[in-house]
């Protein structure tokens, strides 16, 4: 099976680095995987968004026209994408820059406030790995441990203080993901 | 062995290259290669005699590219699309001097300035020559980033075995997006260097040119490079055959279109149909006797591209009238997914059948 | 008897195929003596174009590359840049280097890549059979400007040499003549000086434009032609060092 997610935002919240750490995270886990930013006229502006593709078998294409789950951090993002989601699919939605509510009602909507967390833990500028977490735990489609060492790997292993930030806000994610 | 990573198609192309001994980029900034760019910027410094150099036009960089390759450097430049129209000067007289170099077109839609989306629009350009004269190119088409890897660093070799431009040709798709690669180790380079430049040292003078007045001479000279094609054609051809055996249709398609096209197979095997694929994954020389051999049971080919019917002369020419082909293409950047891929395929089988 | 004259080593004992009177051979001589007095044939990699030397590489005895026209200073990039301790040159025609290959040349120039452009400027296509160059004369007569060049229709003849000379790239440009004894010792001494600095540094673009007569294009006979360089050619390109900051270089 192969499930695809878009990730969307602005420049800047850290929406690519959320998709690669992911992917990167789930061939570690030895899945077939693709990554695809959005790239030239379509990031001017200031939008950026992902596709990250993860299966047991060969990925096709890695474009997602109808993807399983969308990970959105604003809401031109959601104005965007919302139509695209797949009939039964998942919006991990970022509560804190969207004030408005998705307008399909056959899928199933996540609201995290991830400013609010983030304050919470002290960690302002993890918002994105918040959000990681809270999707790893949602679709379990890798473990934890995979993102987190898929997090070290991107910090060249270096554990030192931000190394600890970004894993307590990978794990804050995740634990409000088993919260709710 | 080199560890998995996961890598942008851009990026893999500039390591595999510094990995497989190059040591002179030439470039121009376009977009989606850019990333390539920027890669041997930063890497070719790092590498001990790699030189990397933002040349003020396409043209030069080609030109610098031929410089270095007459010098005896493992020399690579990239662009898109536009940017490759300026370069077929240089690739021209890179064939005529018979001086090997790499040449990447990470394609875009087209003609004109056309936009910034894949697209397969530069097969003609590509495999027929591309710039003046009498002449081919080895053209390497992959479809994924592994392949993507593992065909640049061929693409050294071929150059350096039949001293010939090599094309790699894909498109804005390969060049951004990321898969899992791991890199090999390529063997050490291994060349007859009696043609470099280096100054005649003890020896006698030596000149590289083109220029050959006399008609008979010049004949010659493009018969020997003909021989040179015709070894390359019986020698070189690559391709990939998936569910070829049992297949009542085949599908042709390179690169991207290739993958769209295997999730359109796996869609139109659970319905029945019994499809599969010939990638072909030189370009040129193109595989035709293969072709020729599975026309041999099927008699049903449908050529799937990104543009409105490039490869699909090649098919034709191939085949000879043996079967019957269909085609469907995406020009202008557009990128079909499987299920509509699977979609007009089914409809073709269907009124093929009645 | 003591020999005052014998064909520099070189410079191939080939027949030159160029008109009688055509600066090019004096040139190729000047370039194979300076050549021979520093002794670096064994290390020399010489660029030619597309023009009249074309075939230059018949003429000179060191490794050699055509280059496609206008393209001379980035082949001769790439060449530098793989092999620096070679001696690299180009040689081009006015055409080649300040029409089809300005970029080239301008860029080169900018990167003060570490190679010396022998620029012929004389005014007219030659091999292509006389029509106008960019350094063509206002008034001069081609075949593609048969009723005299007009600043109006044709634009202005272009000084390369002050032009490049405004780049931080260049070190050292001078304009020499070949059509007078006094003047082509000038020439010699002059490539033989851009020769040194290139041998002496690994930056910094020289450039020696060399006037040069083409009496076929121009119509003249030989004599002519070096009377009207004189006279009329040298009011728009006034002879003698354009940019030298080599010497400064060397005080420090
Ligand atoms: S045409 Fe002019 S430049 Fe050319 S060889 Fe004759 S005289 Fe020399």
């Amino acid at each position: 099976m192969i499930t695809k997610t878009i990730f969307a935002g602005f420049g800047g919240q850290g929406v690519l680095m959320m998709g690669y750490t992911f992917a990167q995270a789930a061939m570690m886990e030895g899945y077939h995987v693709t990554y695809l930013p959005s790239y030239g006229a379509e990031v001017r502006g200031g939008a950026a968004n992902c596709t990250v593709a993860v299966g047991d078998e060969e990925i096709a294409s890695p474009i997602a026209s109808e993807p399983e789950y969308l990970v959105i951090m604003n809401k031109p993002s959601l104005l965007t994408f919302q139509n695209r989601v797949t009939h039964g699919g998942v919006i991990f939605l970022n509560t804190s820059l969207a004030d408005i509510k998705p307008t399909r009602k056959d899928v199933t909507v996540h609201e995290i406030p991830l400013a609010e967390i983030a304050e919470t833990i002290g960690v302002p500028r993890g918002q994105n790995l918040i959000m990681l977490g809270a999707f790893v735990r949602k679709t379990s489609l890798v473990s934890p441990q995979s993102c987190l060492k898929s997090i070290e790997e991107r910090m060249k292993g270096k554990r030192g203080a931000a190394w600890e930030s970004n894993r307590r806000a990978f794990m804050a994610g995740y634990e409000w993901g088993q919260s709710k | 062995m080199h560890k998995k990573v996961l890598m942008s198609g851009n990026h893999v192309i500039g390591e595999a290259a510094i990995l497989a001994g190059c040591r002179f980029y030439a470039g121009y900034p376009i977009t989606p290669q850019n990333e390539l760019a920027e890669y041997m910027a930063e890497h070719m410094r790092k590498t001990p005699g790699g030189i990397f150099i933002q040349a003020e036009s396409e043209i030069a960089a080609i030109n610098m590219v031929l410089g270095a390759a007459a010098a005896g450097a493992r020399a690579m430049t990239s662009s898109s699309s536009p940017g490759i129209s300026l370069k077929q000067e240089g690739i021209s007289f890179l064939a005529c001097d018979e001086l090997p170099a790499v040449i990447v077109n990470i394609m875009r839609g087209g003609p004109g300035l056309g936009n910034i989306a894949p697209s397969q629009g530069d097969y003609f350009q590509a495999t027929k020559g591309g710039g003046h004269g009498d002449y081919r190119t080895p053209v390497l088409a992959p479809a994924h980033i592994q392949e993507l890897a593992d065909l640049t660093m061929d693409a050294f070799d071929l150059a350096d075995r039949y001293r010939t431009p090599v094309v790699i040709l894909a498109d804005g798709m390969m060049g951004q997006m990321m898969e899992p690669v791991i890199f090999k180790t390529p063997p050490p380079r291994q060349y007859d260097e009696s043609y470099v430049l280096k100054g005649k040292e003890m020896g006698k003078s030596r000149f590289i040119r083109g220029l050959i007045l006399d008609a008979i001479r010049m004949e010659e000279h493009n018969w020997k490079l003909y021989r040179k094609y015709q070894v390359m054609a019986q020698k070189e051809v690559r391709y990939e055959a998936h569910l070829i055996e049992d297949a009542e249709i085949v599908i042709v398609a390179y690169g991207t279109a290739a993958r769209i096209a295997k999730g359109a197979i796996k869609r139109l095997r659970e319905e029945g149909y019994a499809v599969g694929l010939l990638r072909p994954i030189t370009l040129w020389p193109f595989p035709e006797k293969e072709l020729r051999e599975i026309a041999k049971k099927v008699n049903s080919f449908i050529v799937f591209e990104m543009s409105t019917g490039q490869m699909l002369e090649d098919v034709k020419l191939a085949l000879e009238g043996r079967a019957h082909i269909d085609f469907y293409g995406r020009p202008g950047g557009v990128i079909p997914t499987p299920a509509e891929l699977a979609k007009v395929i089914a409809y073709k089988a269907r009124r093929n059948e009645r | 008897m003591k020999k005052v004259y014998s064909r520099p080593k070189s410079l191939k004992p080939t027949k030159f195929h160029y008109c009688p009177g055509c600066g090019h051979s004096t040139v190729h001589r000047l370039i194979c003596e300076v050549i021979d007095e520093l002794s670096i044939a064994d290390r020399t990699i010489g660029v030619c174009p597309a023009g009249c030397a074309v075939i230059a590489y018949n003429y000179f005895d060191v490794d050699m590359i055509e280059a496609a026209h206008g393209r001379g200073c980035a082949v001769a990039t790439g060449i530098k840049r793989v092999l620096p301790d070679r001696v690299i040159f180009t040689y081009q025609g006015d055409g080649d280097l300040a029409a089809i290959g300005t970029a080239e040349t301008l860029h080169a120039a900018n990167r003060g890549e570490n190679f010396t452009i022998i620029f012929i400027n004389n005014a007219v296509y030659g091999m292509t059979g006389g029509q106008m160059a960019p350094t063509t004369l206002t008034g001069q007569f081609s075949t593609t400007t048969p009723f005299g060049r007009s600043e109006k229709l044709d634009g202005y003849p272009i000084r390369v040499s002050e032009l490049l000379a405004q780049l931080p790239g260049t070190v050292y440009i001078e304009r020499c003549a070949v059509n007078s004894p006094l003047n082509i010792n000038r020439t010699k001494k002059a490539l033989k000086k851009a020769f040194l600095y290139q041998m002496d540094n690994d930056f910094g673009l020289t450039m020696i434009e060399i006037l040069s007569q083409c009496p076929t294009n121009w119509k003249m006979s030989p004599p002519d032609a070096c009377r009207w360089m004189e006279e009329v050619m040298m009011k728009e390109y006034p002879l003698g060092i354009i940019k030298d900051v080599t010497a400064i270089k060397g005080a420090e």
